[in-house]
């Protein structure tokens, strides 16, 4: 379909901002891992400091391209499935807010003054600005939500009796957990950090700051996976030249994100203080819920991928996993979606033994856990958003992908980089590598005493995998800004893969619509969270001072004077 | 018409089959092998003094107090076959307390007191790692439990 230049132009800036951005933190992906392997003994390199390196690489990677792809991906789904735009003004507001607020922290952070990691735990404090551009970045993020929902509102008026099309379930979805997920972390950022930072408050309550953080921290996980999940149901069965198995099974898989996808930050705190076993433990089985849709979906999406693989001449049980179009040049957007998948096989189990309450001891916060977290963010999410940003960016702009053929192998060797990079960082993690540290300086440097020589294999294997990654990445950043630096060759167009489905289910409307979800939804997160904070306010002691991270010595202000 | 595809429906079926399965044996860990996550204390004061307790010959207490950059007490001296309740706080920022051998693992929050126990069954040294990232000396932060040390 044809789109307004207006809603076009935001779509394109929203997808190449984050891209050009990535270079950088792609780059301190790369340095991680040789800081890390004992090839660099120091503090810095080139100016960058480790620290300051890995916050940019988290928050770049993770927070600004996450935030900006979902917005774009989420006006291009609402305005090509429903047919209507959103409302102009407000989609501008929402994207300078999102600049603005990428900017404040990308200058705080660039200056070296919020090498705060991109979990910001107090009280280690950051430059208000590194905050406050949070903030901005979050509420910038929220406006499309209310323009999607009045048109989807609309269109539900008009279309009683049609099934709401799943890609629109699925952004509705993503960006209501997106939106209740984030006003905990607004109200840690706005009411907790900010006038703290800024010396209007004198303590903050450290356990209460991460229960709001991780209130948020675990939906993010979802709001990053769910537009890949919404290609994977409603793209990627067409790419393989077959039919989505069951449309319902997306359904349910969608409204279960919907409850589950918050009330179980908590297992990230396993190892907290001040949190009582029980509601660890409870939410610790929440998260058990939360892994059930991805195996609807594991069973759905290979369920029709053999249908596509025989619809191709595929024979036997398992012919129809060579008949897919792995390296078909014009189908690239199925290399970067199926690597993913399998991918994700892994990163999904892995992710089933953090949740797993007491096995947590054995893998918390040492390097098994980016080694997890690489084959999901690093793996579905980064290839589904990387591969349909040079999509979108190609046919919004009407033009023909830059060196296709290369730009097909891409997601393949990203995959085995990041399955070789993993698995150093997983039996790492098994042995005490610890996660968030630079390891050259100390624990892989022969000249220390603090040298651990078991460390040398599983932090050479990361190296390893962290330089094939580096090399794909560089190469998707040749494909997007060569295809983006070229000549109009065709007429720009809004359009994605649509996919039939094998059985269409007869509508039910308890999965056709969202108030009975929503309230599920407020009344689990009632259950999981109320304890959590009660927990979070009243064991504690006194609130802590602002530290920076270069000195033992709080900050003092005129009110602690 | 069903509702579901039966191949779908059986995919749901043994799912819930599967997580159930996960449930029993979290719960059987935790019964037959007391193996389960910090415990959760209210603030005392009294643990924010870096301090070893011996309770009998082989009953330790460890108050450690993770600072920037280093835990304090530095070297911990117990006996083979001892058991040791290490409560844990922060003076300062979040730090990590991970005795990898032993899969003992908690965060140190200031104004929160963590407590944790483990047997030390083999003598030998263990080291106590940082795992949170807690400034620019995070690196150099690791302490150790020295088992069935001759002199002692």
């Amino acid at each position: 379909m044809k789109i307004s230049n207006s809603l076009k132009r935001v779509i394109i800036l929203e997808l190449s901002i984050p891209v050009a951005l990535l270079i950088l933190g792609i780059y301190h992906g790369l340095m991680q891992t040789i800081y890390r392997a004992g090839i660099l003994h120091q503090t810095s390199f080139l100016k960058l400091e480790y620290y300051q390196g890995l916050t940019l690489h988290g928050v770049i990677n993770a927070l600004v391209l996450t935030t900006f792809f979902a917005v774009a991906f989420g006006h291009a789904t609402i305005a090509f499935y429903l047919k209507k735009e959103p409302d102009r003004r407000w989609t501008w507001i929402s994207f300078w807010l999102m600049v603005a607020g990428a900017v404040l922290a990308a200058w705080a952070m660039l200056a070296g003054k919020a090498s705060v990691l991109y979990t910001f735990y107090p009280p280690l404090k950051a430059h208000p600005f590194f905050y406050l551009g949070a903030a901005l970045l979050i509420v910038g993020s929220w406006i499309p939500l209310f323009n999607w929902a009045r048109i989807y509102v609309a269109w539900k008026k008009d279309n009683k009796e049609n099934k709401t099309p799943l890609a629109v379930i699925g952004t509705l979805v993503n960006f209501i957990v997106w939106f209740v997920c984030t006003l905990a972390v607004a109200y840690e950022v706005l009411v907790l950090l900010l006038p703290w930072a800024m010396g209007f408050t004198t303590a903050v309550n450290v356990t209460l700051a991460r229960t709001l953080f991780w209130f948020f921290g675990h939906a993010l996980v979802y709001f990053w996976l769910l537009p890949a999940y919404i290609m994977f149901y409603t793209m990627l069965p067409k790419l393989a030249g077959g039919k989505l198995y069951s449309d319902l099974a997306g359904r349910i898989a969608f409204f279960s994100f919907l409850i589950y996808s918050i009330p179980v930050g908590v297992h990230h705190q396993f190892s907290d203080p001040s949190i009582s076993r029980g509601i660890k433990f409870f939410q610790g089985f929440l998260t058990y819920g939360v892994a059930i849709p991805s195996f609807i979906t594991a069973f759905t999406i290979a369920a029709s991928l053999e249908y596509a693989g025989r619809q191709r001449g595929a024979k036997g049980w398992f012919g129809w996993m060579v008949k897919l179009p792995y390296l078909d040049p014009d189908r690239y957007l199925f290399a970067y979606l199926i690597s993913g998948l399998i991918l994700f096989i892994f990163g999904g189990l892995t992710g089933i033994v953090n949740a797993s309450y007491s096995l947590n001891n054995v893998v918390h916060n040492t390097a098994w856990i980016p080694g997890h977290f690489h084959m999901t963010v690093a793996g579905p999410v980064f290839l589904a958003i990387i591969g349909m940003s040079t999509y979108l960016y190609s046919k919004t702009a009407g033009k023909r992908v830059f060196l296709p053929k290369l730009n097909v192998i891409i997601p393949y060797l990203w995959s085995i980089g990041v399955l070789i990079f993993s698995t150093g960082l997983m039996w790492g993690g098994l042995i005490g590598e610890p996660r968030r540290t630079n390891l050259g300086m100390t624990y892989l440097n022969r000249d220390n005493p603090l040298f651990h020589p078991e460390w040398v294999p599983t932090t050479t294997l990361a190296l390893c995998g962290g330089i094939i990654m580096f090399i794909a990445g560089m190469m998707f950043i040749l494909v997007f800004f060569g295809t983006l630096f070229s000549k109009r060759k065709e007429e720009a167009i809004l359009e994605l893969p649509v996919s039939e489905v094998y059985h269409d289910e007869k509508r039910i409307p308890l999965f056709d619509k969202f108030q009975p979800w929503l309230v599920i939804m407020a009344v689990i997160i009632v259950l999981a969270y109320t304890p959590a904070v009660i927990n979070a306010t009243q064991n504690p002691g006194p609130g802590a001072p602002p530290f920076t991270p270069d000195s033992p010595v709080p900050i003092v202000t005129e009110k602690t004077k | 018409m069903a509702v579901l595809d039966k191949y779908e429906r059986r995919v749901l079926i043994s799912l819930g089959a599967t997580v159930a399965l996960f449930i029993f044996s979290i719960l059987y860990a935790k019964g037959r092998y007391k193996s389960d996550v910090p415990e959760c204390l209210p603030f005392n004061k009294a643990y924010t003094e870096p301090k070893v307790n011996k309770i009998d010959s082989t009953t330790y207490q460890v108050f450690a107090v993770a600072q920037m950059w280093q835990f304090q007490p530095a070297e911990i001296y117990v006996p083979v076959g001892s058991v040791v309740d290490f409560f844990l706080t922060s003076k300062d920022v979040v730090h990590g307390f991970d005795i990898a051998e032993k899969n003992a693992n908690m965060m140190a929050v200031y104004g929160n007191i963590n407590k944790t126990t483990v047997k030390f069954e083999k003598p030998g040294v263990y080291n106590i790692t940082c795992h949170e990232y807690c400034g620019i000396g995070h690196q150099n932060m690791q302490a150790r439990v020295i088992v069935n040390y001759p002199e002692q």
